[in-house]
């Protein structure tokens, strides 16, 4: 037939193009691109020398991956801008919504001593470190009135469970006053199971409540981490474990480690220990920097070296476990990998710019006061009152959202700002920590060529976009944990 | 497979032009309503027909010889599936179009044949010749259509070629068939005017999809296949158009030669840029049209692509997007698209080959369309034991 017109026909005669906003870095001997929402593209330096130079030929199999990907765009790609923005758009978005999980402080008491902890108390003076129910009902009334469609209200201590009439109170205070506001409410206990008992099991059945609890590792470390009296944390945690199970559900606990330096001599002992505990994943936390880095206001590479050797030994040994055919992710992993290949944002509150405190969580204290972040109430234990951000006292959310005492830190710490970040390949995903930051160089923005932070995301995201893209068998499994 | 159209030499009438009616096997129905109905005797019978029927119908020509009715046909033997509750049209030179089958899981109009593409795999090859009267059948059908028919189809041609008259249609399948979901298949480009997009937008359909193509995330990929240089820019400011007013859109993508190779991208270049889609439709090749004279550069065995079509699939649902695998041999794909696999969209007679006989998923398999087994399918068809 001659009247279909062939392939060539439909060339592109016009050979230039015009370059969209990009960033580079060079990972293992080759070029990483990502563009100004993240899309990300691995090449060689010839073609990001002649993409730059606009000699990048268009009808070769870079120069169409790099226009689709909206690197550059041509004059059969108009519509290239008009995506790119819809997408920063689309991305941005989430933030309108404001916070979603707020954090109760209900009780600082503790039956626990941990030494990294700061802000518990061995006490048993009730009035004196536990929320009341005065306290609780305007927490409430302010978690309602911010405009988050969902709202998680999530326990906190100390150890919550030793003030559960409170918890009990705000449940029904929240669930109550909901009704007219119809927002997605839902509970969560942190709590370490000591004191958990069938009653209170009972109660969360009843009104949908998850537990989550602390595992550091086996028996050794776990109590070595959490020393109490009678020295058996682990069997009272795995035993509390055990009985939510069964009563509430086998999903409806999950357990968070805290790395000390004494976890990062061997991950494969925690995951082993997660794994028999019937776990379908763990999360391989970064160090605390409030044991000693806040203390000390110094940074510390040797702690976030030896975390990501930690990281690293940790997620080959987990991939080891998928290959054998038992599905166990690492929940970091999967939170910075479902950024990068969907472009969606999972809401984690410590990769986000603007940062995650206050408009990604929030905590209410036992007395009242309102605080950024649960990191930032840390540093006030220590006597730095800078991420106090209201009082329920006095304060309503407008107030608390619009003070300068929020704004301030959010703003100053942006990423698309910060000297290195702005020029960083991995800016798309990463994010500001100005809590972390104010505490180890007493500014919100920090110095990211100095920051531990910067240190352990920066190889987290090389080591996990490398890997991914260099490995099919790999790259399934990756794939398998972001769905 | 089924004859829409079809025509007798047996046939009386009093009318001038056409005349479209429902068909009806009910004696008894009320006077008032007959006239827009056509009775059809089923049994081969001489009988005395009811009074007051718009038409009569049979197969049997000896029913009329002696019928003192004007308007009778002689329905030809490969029309026989007609029954109850069908909507056929008549003409004055004998010619029968069965416009709407009751029994259809889903019935589509063709508005027209006129496009502004010349897809090198158009199953309905484009002519330029004026056809407006499609549109014209199509309106007044859908006054006759079965208030619960729960989805149906326009087609092309391109539809958007009405500009206005098109918006109307919409229009009138909202007042007379609100419960009723329609798709219209379209190239999307008449969209890039966000004048027409918002046209569309005041009838406020409540569930009106637009079924897009997209062949390629390469624009020059997605001309050629479409033969129309600038097509792409402008189908995606289409569907930009629509989904920014929150219209329903599908995406389709047919499966050839000139598309497979950079399926997953484009799969890809939906989830990042076009996520708020509503479906994505990854279809087989039909072997009729254009298709058969450009089988060279289009065909590729299922067998040999399913490993990239479950990538594809994999994409779209890493990214939560909706989407279906049509017009495939479930012995040609992986158990990972099975969720996504479609067993059949129309209700054309699924065929079979001999070898699926022995098959036993058959009942779960779309089988082939009739072209697929005159003309070209997978060399690799095996039946499951
Ligand atoms: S903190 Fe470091 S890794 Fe993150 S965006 Fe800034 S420079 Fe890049
Ligand atoms: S053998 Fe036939 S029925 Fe069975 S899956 Fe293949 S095509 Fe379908």
């Amino acid at each position: 037939m001659t009247k279909f017109q062939k392939q060539n026909f439909f060339q592109n005669t016009n050979e230039s193009y015009e370059l969209l906003p990009f960033r580079f870095a060079r990972i293992n001997g080759r070029v990483l691109l990502t563009n100004l929402v993240g899309e990300y593209f691995f090449t060689k330096d010839e073609v990001l020398k002649s993409l730059v130079d606009g000699t990048l030929p268009n009808d070769s199999d870079d120069y169409l991956n790099l226009r689709s990907l909206h690197f550059i765009c041509d004059d059969q790609t108009q519509s290239a801008k008009q995506l790119l923005g819809i997408k920063t758009r689309t991305k941005l978005s989430n933030y309108s919504n404001l916070t979603s999980l707020h954090m109760f402080v209900i009780s600082l008491r503790c039956e626990h001593s941990c030494p990294y902890c700061q802000v518990s108390r061995q006490s048993d003076d009730k009035l004196a470190f536990d929320m009341s129910y005065e306290t609780a009902s305007k927490a409430v009334d302010f978690a309602l009135s911010g405009p988050s469609p969902r709202i998680k209200i999530e326990f906190q201590g100390g150890e919550p469970l030793l003030n559960f009439d409170t918890l009990k109170f705000i449940v029904h205070d929240a669930k109550e006053k909901n009704e007219a506001i119809g927002k997605d409410l839902s509970f969560v206990i942190a709590t370490n199971l000591a004191v958990i008992t069938d009653e209170i099991l009972d109660y969360c059945k009843l009104h949908d409540i998850e537990i989550s609890t602390s595992l550091d590792g086996p028996a050794s470390l776990h109590n070595h981490n959490r020393p109490r009296p009678g020295n058996n944390s682990y069997e009272l945690a795995t035993e509390g474990i055990k009985k939510v199970r069964e009563k509430l559900g086998f999903d409806k606990v999950n357990a968070l480690m805290t790395t000390t330096d004494k976890s990062l001599d061997d991950p494969r002992i925690i995951i082993d220990e997660y794994l028999k505990q019937g776990f379908s994943g763990i999360f391989l936390r970064p160090l605390s920097p409030y044991g000693f880095a806040i203390k000390t206001k110094k940074y510390n590479a040797y702690g976030s070296k030896k975390w990501f050797e930690f990281y690293k030994t940790g997620l080959e040994y987990i991939l080891e476990i998928n290959k054998s055919g038992v599905h166990f992710r690492e929940f970091y992993s999967a939170t910075i990998l479902k950024k990068i290949l969907t472009l969606k944002d999972p809401g984690y509150v410590d990769l986000r710019s603007p940062a995650g405190i206050g408009i990604g969580g929030i905590v209410y204290n036992y007395d009242g006061k309102i605080f950024a972040s649960d990191e930032g109430r840390m540093l006030a234990e220590m006597g730095d009152n800078t991420f106090e951000i209201g009082n329920l006292a006095t304060d309503n959310f407008k107030d608390v959202f619009l003070s300068d005492k929020l704004l301030d830190p959010l703003e100053q710490s942006m990423t698309t700002s910060a000297p290195r970040c702005s020029e960083c390949a991995f800016e798309q995903y990463c994010g500001a920590d100005p809590v972390f930051h104010y505490a180890t160089t007493g500014d919100f923005l920090g110095k990211k060529a100095e920051s531990d932070f910067c240190y352990r995301n920066y190889n987290t995201f090389s080591h996990l976009l490398d890997t991914y893209d260099s490995n099919l068998e790999t790259r399934s499994i990756f794939e398998s944990w972001i769905n | 497979m089924l004859q829409l159209r079809g025509s007798t030499k047996d046939f009386h009438c009093d009318f001038i032009g056409h005349k479209m009616l429902i068909i009806s096997d009910d004696s008894s129905l009320p006077f008032p309503l007959r006239e827009k109905y056509a009775y059809i005797l089923k049994e081969n019978i001489d009988t005395n027909l009811p009074d007051g029927f718009g038409a009569y119908i049979s197969q049997n020509a000896s029913v009329f010889s002696t019928s003192k009715h004007k308007n009778w046909f002689h329905i030809p033997q490969y029309m026989d599936y007609m029954e109850a509750g069908d909507i056929i049209n008549f003409k004055d030179d004998g010619s029968i179009w069965a416009i709407f089958r009751s029994n259809a899981k889903y019935n589509t109009f063709l508005l027209t044949e006129r496009c502004n593409h010349y897809c090198l795999m158009c199953s309905q090859p484009p002519k330029s010749k004026e056809d407006s009267w499609l549109l014209e059948r199509a309106m007044e059908a859908i006054e006759l259509i079965p208030r619960d028919t729960v989805r149906m189809g326009f087609s092309g041609g391109e539809p958007t070629i009405y500009k206005e008259k098109l918006i109307d249609l919409v229009e009138k399948c909202r007042g007379y068939l609100p419960q009723t979901a329609i798709d219209i298949l379209s190239n999307g480009r008449a969209f890039s005017d966000p004048e027409y997009a918002r046209l569309l937008h005041k009838i406020d359909h409540p569930n009106c999809m637009i079924c897009i193509p997209i062949y390629s995330d390469v624009p020059e990929i997605h001309n050629y296949v479409v033969q129309s240089e600038d097509a792409f820019d402008e189908t995606i400011q289409g569907i930009l158009n629509l989904k920014a007013l929150n219209q329903k859109v599908e995406i389709r993508i047919v499966i050839h030669q000139q598309t497979i190779g950079r399926l997953v991208e484009t799969c890809e270049y939906i989830s990042r840029n076009l996520l708020f889609v509503d479906h994505v439709a990854l279809m087989g090749l039909e072997i009729t049209g254009f298709t058969r004279a450009n089988l060279p550069d289009l065909w590729i065995d299922p067998y040999d692509y399913k490993d990239t079509l479950s990538q594809a699939v994999a994409v779209l649902n890493r990214s939560k997007i909706n989407n279906s695998v049509y017009n495939h041999q479930l012995c040609t794909v992986n158990p990972d698209v099975e969720d996504n696999y479609v067993h059949s969209i129309s209700d054309w007679k699924n065929e079979y080959l001999d070898e699926c006989n022995k098959c036993s998923r058959k009942h779960e398999c779309g089988g082939f369309f009739s072209s697929q087994i005159l003309y070209k399918h997978s060399d690799h068809i095996k039946a499951f034991s």
